[in-house]
C-alpha cells in the first residue's frame, strides 16, 4: 500500500479517485443526476494524465465508446443513474459477451422511470444483476461510505481487467453525494495491478484452456471481436457445444474467482439472535443500530454486510442462517435482496424484510424498532 | 497484388454468408482493394461493424475486427479511435444499421469530425431479416413492412451527413467496383470524418418484392442511373430526374477531433 494522506471528499468524487487511482484513463459519459459529479471530475482531472474525456451523444454511445476504448487498451469507466443504466444495459451484454473490461457505475436514484431524481434509492439491484438480456455473470459493488467507495472502484478496475468483465458499482445517491474523510494514496502512486505483459506467440483472445490477458487492437493479433457466440479466436459460431462451452467459460472465471470477488463484513455478537443483512447506505443505519444494541446494551445482535451484492454472497449468508433465528433485510426498496436472502437461508432461520420506498433514507430507529421485536 | 489482396482475406471464414447476386462481396473486395492501396500497415487497420448483411464483412477481413452491435459501431469506434489515434478505422454499415438505429451516433461523428471511415452499404431494405423497409427505402417500393409500399420519404444519406459537419462524403454503386476502389481511397486518404455510401443490390429481399428483376438487372439499372458529380452540372433538372449523383459529393476541411483533442491536452 502506498504512503496515505487524509482528504474530504464527495462520494461521486471518491469514485472518480479511486478509477484514476487504479490507472483508468478513459471516460465516456453523458449527464445524469445525480451522478453527474464523476462526469465533471473526470473532465477536469484525465486532460492532466493525458487521458481522454469525451461527452457522448447519449448513454449507449457512453457504453459503446469505454467498450472501443478498453479494445484499444485503456483502462476505462462510465458513470450514469438508472435511465441511463437501462440504455446501457445492451452494449454491458455485449462487454460481458466479447469478455471486454470496463467500469459501470449507476448512482442509484428513486425509481421506476424518470421517478425521483434526486431521492435515494435502492431500486436498481435486479436490474444489476438482470437488466441486459440472456444468461450472463455479473459482478456488482455496493459501498456503504466513502472511503469503500474509492477502495471498491480500485478493486472493481483491477477485477475487471483480471477477469475481462465488466464490473457495476452500484452507489446510492446518498454515498455519492456525502462528503467523509478518505484516506488515499499519495498523488502519481497508483494502485494498477497488471495483467501479464507476456503474450505467447500462440495468444488466443478466448482461449479453451482459460482466461487470457486482452491484447489491445494494433499489435497484430488479427483477432474478431463480436457479441454472437464465438469460437476461441472469436469467430462466430453456432455449434451447439461451443455455444455451451463460451457460455460456461464465462460464468466459470467468475466462480473460480469467487473469493476474490465476494466481499462481505460482519460486526456484532459471537452467538447472534437477530442479524441484519443489508448493502450500500443502508448498512450506515443498520451500524448505528448494532452499535447500540451489541456494543452498549450486550444484545445478541450482529450485522452482514455485503460490499459485493452480486454473484451473491450465498455461502455467508446460508452460515449467519445456521447460527442466527432471524434475520432482517432492511432495503430502500420493495424487496430485492431479500429475496436471494431466503434462498440462502434455507428455512433456518426466519427472514424479515424491512423495505422504506418514499425516497427517504432508511433511519435506525425503524431497523431497532422491528429487532425490539425478538429482543 | 491478388495474393495481397488474399492476405488480406480470412480464406478459411469463406464461403461468406451472403445470397446470391448480394452486392456486399463486390463492395468488401472494393474496401480490400482501397485499403492495400492507402499502404497502411496491416496492423494498424481496424475494421468495424454494426449488425446486419454487410456488416458481417468484418468476420472475413484479416485485420483486427470488431463486430458489434446494431447501430453503434461509430459509437465503438469512436471510442477506439480516442483512446488509439493512429489506428485507420473503417466502420462498415447497412443502411438501416446507419441511418435508422445508428442515426444519432452517424450524425455525432460528422459533427465531430473524426477521422473515421463510415462505408455504408445501402441496398435499401432490411436484408437479414428479410426485407423490411429502411430510412433508406425511396418513397413507394415494398417491403415486408410496407407491403403497398412505403409512405415514408428517404434520407439523402449524404447530404444528413453534409449537414451534420461530415467534411467527406462520397457515393459509388457495386455495378462500378473500380470507382467504388477509388472513392473509398479517396475517402481514406481524407482527414476528418469520411462517408461513402455504396449502392448494392439485394435481389432476394428487395428486387423481386419490387419486381427489379436478379442482380444483373439491378447492377445495370444502377450503372445505367448513376452520374458524375462533372456530367450532372451541365445537365438540366428534368434531365436528372430518376439519376444518381455518384463520385466524391462533397469534400471540405475541419479540425479533426481526435488531433484536436490531443493537441488540447498537450499531447499531440
Amino acid at each position: 500500500m502506498a504512503e496515505t494522506k487524509p482528504v474530504l471528499m464527495q462520494g461521486n468524487e471518491a469514485c472518480a479517485e479511486g478509477a484514476i487511482s487504479a490507472g483508468v484513463r478513459f471516460y465516456a459519459g453523458y449527464p445524469i443526476t445525480p451522478s453527474t459529479e464523476i462526469a465533471e471530475h473526470m473532465a477536469a482531472r484525465l486532460p492532466d494524465l493525458g487521458g481522454v474525456f469525451i461527452q457522448m451523444e447519449d448513454e449507449i454511445a457512453s457504453m459503446a465508446a469505454v467498450i472501443g476504448a478498453s479494445i484499444g487498451g485503456m483502462r476505462t469507466l462510465t458513470a450514469t443513474s438508472g435511465p441511463g443504466f437501462s440504455l446501457k444495459q445492451e452494449n454491458l451484454g455485449y462487454a460481458i459477451m466479447a469478455e471486454i473490461p470496463c467500469v459501470v457505475v449507476n448512482v442509484q436514484r428513486m425509481g421506476p422511470s424518470t421517478g425521483v431524481p434526486t431521492a435515494p434509492a435502492q431500486g436498481d439491484v435486479m436490474q444489476a444483476r438482470w437488466g441486459t438480456h440472456g444468461d450472463h455473470p455479473i459482478i456488482v459493488f455496493s459501498p456503504a461510505s466513502v472511503y469503500e467507495t474509492f477502495y471498491l472502484t480500485i478493486a472493481a478496475v483491477n477485477l475487471s481487467q483480471k477477469l475481462r468483465q465488466p464490473v457495476i458499482m452500484l452507489l446510492d445517491e446518498v454515498i455519492g453525494h456525502m462528503r467523509e474523510k478518505v484516506m488515499i494514496p499519495e498523488a502519481g502512486k497508483l494502485l494498477v495491478e497488471k495483467s501479464s505483459d507476456n503474450i505467447p506467440a500462440d495468444w488466443k483472445p478466448y482461449d479453451e484452456k482459460g482466461l487470457t490477458p486482452l491484447v489491445p487492437f494494433g499489435f497484430g493479433h488479427y483477432y474478431h471481436v463480436t457479441g454472437l457466440f464465438h469460437d476461441q479466436y472469436g469467430f462466430p459460431t453456432g455449434d451447439p457445444t461451443q455455444v455451451e462451452r463460451a457460455l460456461d467459460r464465462i460464468h466459470g472465471k467468475l466462480e473460480k474467482y469467487r473469493d476474490e470477488i465476494v466481499l462481505t463484513n460482519y460486526i456484532g455478537h459471537k452467538e447472534p439472535r437477530v442479524v441484519i443483512i443489508t448493502y450500500g447506505c443502508t448498512v450506515r443505519s443498520a451500524r448505528a443500530v448494532v452499535k447500540k444494541a451489541y456494543w452498549q446494551n450486550r444484545l445478541p445482535v450482529g450485522l452482514l454486510s455485503l460490499q459485493t451484492i452480486w454473484p451473491f454472497p450465498g455461502k455467508e449468508v446460508a452460515a449467519i442462517a445456521k447460527q442466527a433465528d432471524v434475520i432482517i433485510v432492511p432495503e430502500m426498496n420493495m424487496g430485492q435482496i431479500v429475496g436471494e436472502v431466503e434462498r440462502y437461508a434455507c428455512g433456518n432461520a426466519e427472514v424479515v424484510p424491512l423495505n422504506r420506498y418514499d425516497g427517504e433514507m432508511m433511519s435506525p430507529d425503524q431497523i431497532s424498532e422491528l429487532l425490539g421485536r425478538w429482543l | 497484388m491478388e495474393q495481397l489482396t488474399q492476405d488480406y482475406l480470412r480464406t478459411k471464414k469463406l464461403p461468406h454468408i451472403w445470397c446470391p447476386g448480394c452486392g456486399n462481396g463486390i463492395v468488401t473486395a472494393a474496401l480490400v482493394r482501397a485499403i492495400e492501396r492507402t499502404g497502411y500497415d496491416q496492423s494498424e487497420v481496424v475494421i468495424v461493424s454494426g449488425i446486419g448483411c454487410s456488416s458481417r464483412a468484418a468476420g472475413y477481413l484479416n485485420f483486427n475486427t470488431l463486430h458489434t452491435t446494431h447501430g453503434r459501431a461509430l459509437a465503438f469506434a469512436t471510442g477506439l479511435k480516442m483512446a488509439r489515434p493512429e489506428l485507420k478505422l473503417f466502420v462498415i454499415m447497412g443502411d438501416g444499421d446507419c441511418s435508422a438505429i445508428g442515426g444519432n451516433h452517424f450524425i455525432h461523428a460528422a459533427r465531430r469530425n473524426i477521422d473515421l471511415n463510415a462505408v455504408i452499404i445501402n441496398n435499401h431494405i432490411y436484408g437479414m431479416t428479410g426485407g423490411q423497409h429502411s430510412p433508406l427505402t425511396p418513397t413507394g417500393m415494398k417491403a415486408t413492412t410496407a407491403p403497398g409500399g412505403t409512405l415514408e420519404r428517404a434520407f439523402d444519406l449524404l447530404e444528413l451527413a453534409r449537414g451534420a459537419g461530415a467534411t467527406f462524403g462520397a457515393r459509388g454503386n457495386a455495378a462500378q467496383p473500380r470507382q467504388l476502389e477509388q472513392l473509398i481511397l479517396r475517402a481514406a486518404n481524407h482527414k476528418g470524418f469520411s462517408v461513402l455510401e455504396a449502392l448494392s443490390p439485394c435481389p432476394i429481399a428487395y428486387g423481386r418484392r419490387n419486381k427489379l428483376g436478379g442482380a444483373v438487372e439491378m447492377l445495370r439499372e444502377m450503372k445505367d442511373s448513376a452520374v458524375s458529380m462533372e456530367k450532372a452540372s451541365g445537365m438540366e433538372p428534368e434531365e436528372l430526374e430518376g439519376k444518381t449523383l455518384s463520385g466524391v459529393i462533397f469534400s471540405t476541411e475541419a479540425p479533426e477531433f481526435s488531433e484536436e483533442y490531443y493537441r488540447s491536452i498537450g499531447k499531440a
